[in-house]
């Protein structure tokens, strides 16, 4: 108990005195998991609201697919992530492996799903309401596909922050594809991971607390979006 | 039959291209209903018909299928150059009983219909304005279309549905639940369209308004065509018993 309340202190300190240590792997995991958004954004935004709107064939197999990629364990994900960018896989040649880019091209494997299923549910009920009006206008589909991302601009952002708490979170994909190397590859899951089996439960505290404070800022921010939304609909 | 002498002659609106619009033995299903039943209508007036019938009479579906939203499940519907067709949808325009505004500015939204149908860059600023002042929306241009009163919407949507520069106009209750300052309004923006020769097609509960701007009247009951007349006889004294029960405002069955 005493323990616990001493590396309780030893955290707070640390985050006090922005322990280069510290600092180092929050500015990797932030870098990292907001890369991964940005890109997993550009890719699956419009995918998801080319489902919602477009039909083709193989469409159903497609959004069973997205549906079926956003369950994923994320350690399966790393592993698959591995196995392409080993040296004997297809992208082997550019070594990425335990580099920073490779825990980006995981995270974003893993957080497309997520942003294209959600990014579909918000454009399909808006193209219900539009579709009408659309056809009086003569809308084709891909100027539906960009004026209804537009529409739900304030939803979608939500789908982003959701893909971002996944990322951020995240720890069986990057320890797999990142290695978790000290001054290298060391985020702040994998660091939680690796400290707390070494018993330097201080460190471990200090970026748990700073991971809740992520995830509270990350939920709140959503929280706001969604009732300035809800204001603007029914005002 | 010869026009009858207006005490307060209007000019006679400029001839519609489109027009005549024939309908030969329309019908809409759904399911196993017949929604819509055998309607059989020739419209070569240019100016404004009104569409009465009571609540669930099918004057919103007929309205769809004119517009070429819906597809017949039999008859046809043929405009002076042919059947509806995309081409012919774009010179008609539809203003829907609850109006689609954009989650973008009152300017945006009109802005996107003529961004959508390729009008110049450089020209389209004033055109927007233009149109606000119009609709009475010059000081609301900036405001998310959502935000603005029921009547401001309804005044936004039919200058929006303007701006295309259709020769055709659908109004689905354009005035339903709107106070009689924005109702004359939006019949004030009816007759300005009116006097650039766009032929509409008017669907209203509100006699006094259809007296105001009828020309000729439709009158649908339980999915049929009752009765097709020139608005001063029909108004005057209906030939069907429904209308007549309709405008005396008694229960119509
Ligand atoms: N998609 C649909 N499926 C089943 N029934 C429908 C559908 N659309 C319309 N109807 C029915 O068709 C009838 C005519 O509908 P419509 O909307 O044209 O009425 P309306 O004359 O416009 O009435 P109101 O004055 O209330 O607007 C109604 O009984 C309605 O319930
Ligand atoms: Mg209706």
């Amino acid at each position: 108990m005493n323990d616990i309340a001493a590396a309780f202190a030893l955290a707070l300190a640390l985050i006090r005195a922005a322990d280069p240590d510290l600092v180092e792997i929050v500015a990797l995991s932030l870098r990292v998991s907001l890369t991964a958004v940005a890109l997993a954004c550009l890719v699956g935004l419009p995918l998801g609201a080319a489902l919602a709107v477009l039909r083709f064939r193989g469409r159903g197999a497609l959004v069973l697919l997205v549906n079926v990629l956003m369950g994923l364990p994320p350690v399966v994900v790393g592993l698959l992530v591995y196995l392409f960018l080993s040296r004997s896989g297809p992208l082997g040649a550019f070594g990425l492996l335990y580099s920073p880019s490779a825990m980006i091209l995981a995270q974003f494997v893993l957080v497309t799903p997520i942003v294209a299923a959600i990014a579909r549910q918000v454009v399909a009920d808006l193209h219900a309401e539009y579709d009408e009006q659309f056809r009086a206008w003569g809308i084709g589909p891909w100027r539906r596909v960009g004026t209804l991302l537009h529409e739900g601009r304030h939803s979608l952002l939500t789908a982003a922050l959701a893909g971002f708490g996944r990322a951020i979170a995240e720890v069986g994909a990057v320890i797999i594809v990142g290695g978790n190397i000290d001054h290298a590859t060391r985020v702040m899951t994998t660091a939680i991971a690796l400290e707390t089996s070494k018993g330097d439960l201080a460190l471990a505290l200090a970026l748990g607390l700073l991971l809740l404070g992520l995830a509270f800022a990350v939920n709140t921010l959503a929280m706001v979006l969604r009732h300035a939304e809800r204001g603007r609909a029914h005002a | 039959m010869p026009e009858l002498v207006s005490p307060k002659p209007k000019p006679p609106p400029p001839a519609s291209p489109l027009l005549p619009l024939r309908v030969e033995g329309l019908c809409y299903e759904q399911g196993r209903q017949r929604l819509l039943d055998g309607i059989d209508a020739t419209v070569e007036h240019p100016g404004c018909t009104v569409i009465l019938g009571p609540n669930g009479a099918g004057k919103t579906l007929l309205l769809r299928l004119l517009h070429g939203l819906l597809v017949p499940s039999a008859g046809r519907i043929l405009w002076a150059s042919g059947p509806q067709s995309e081409a012919l949808r774009r010179r008609q325009a539809i203003v829907f009983q609850r109006p689609v505004l954009l989650r973008r500015s009152a300017a945006a939204n009109i802005d996107y219909v003529l961004r959508a149908r390729g009008f110049p860059r450089a020209k389209r600023p004033g055109r927007i304005a233009d149109l606000l002042a119009l609709a009475g929306l010059d000081d609301r241009a900036a405001r998310p279309a959502r935000v603005l009163s029921g009547g401001e919407q309804q005044r936004l949507a039919l200058v929006r549905a303007l701006a295309l520069e259709p020769d055709v106009l659908f109004l689905d209750e354009p005035t339903a639940s709107l106070d009689p300052a924005s109702t004359l309004a939006i019949e004030r923006l009816i007759r300005l369209a009116q006097g650039r020769g766009v032929k509409s097609f008017l669907v209203t509960h509100d006699i006094g308004q259809a007296r105001r701007l009828a020309d000729e009247v439709l009158f649908l009951h339980h999915g049929r065509l009752d009765e097709q007349a020139a608005a001063k006889p029909f108004f005057k004294a209906p030939g069907s018993s429904r209308a007549r029960a309709y405008l005396d405002g008694r229960l119509v069955l």
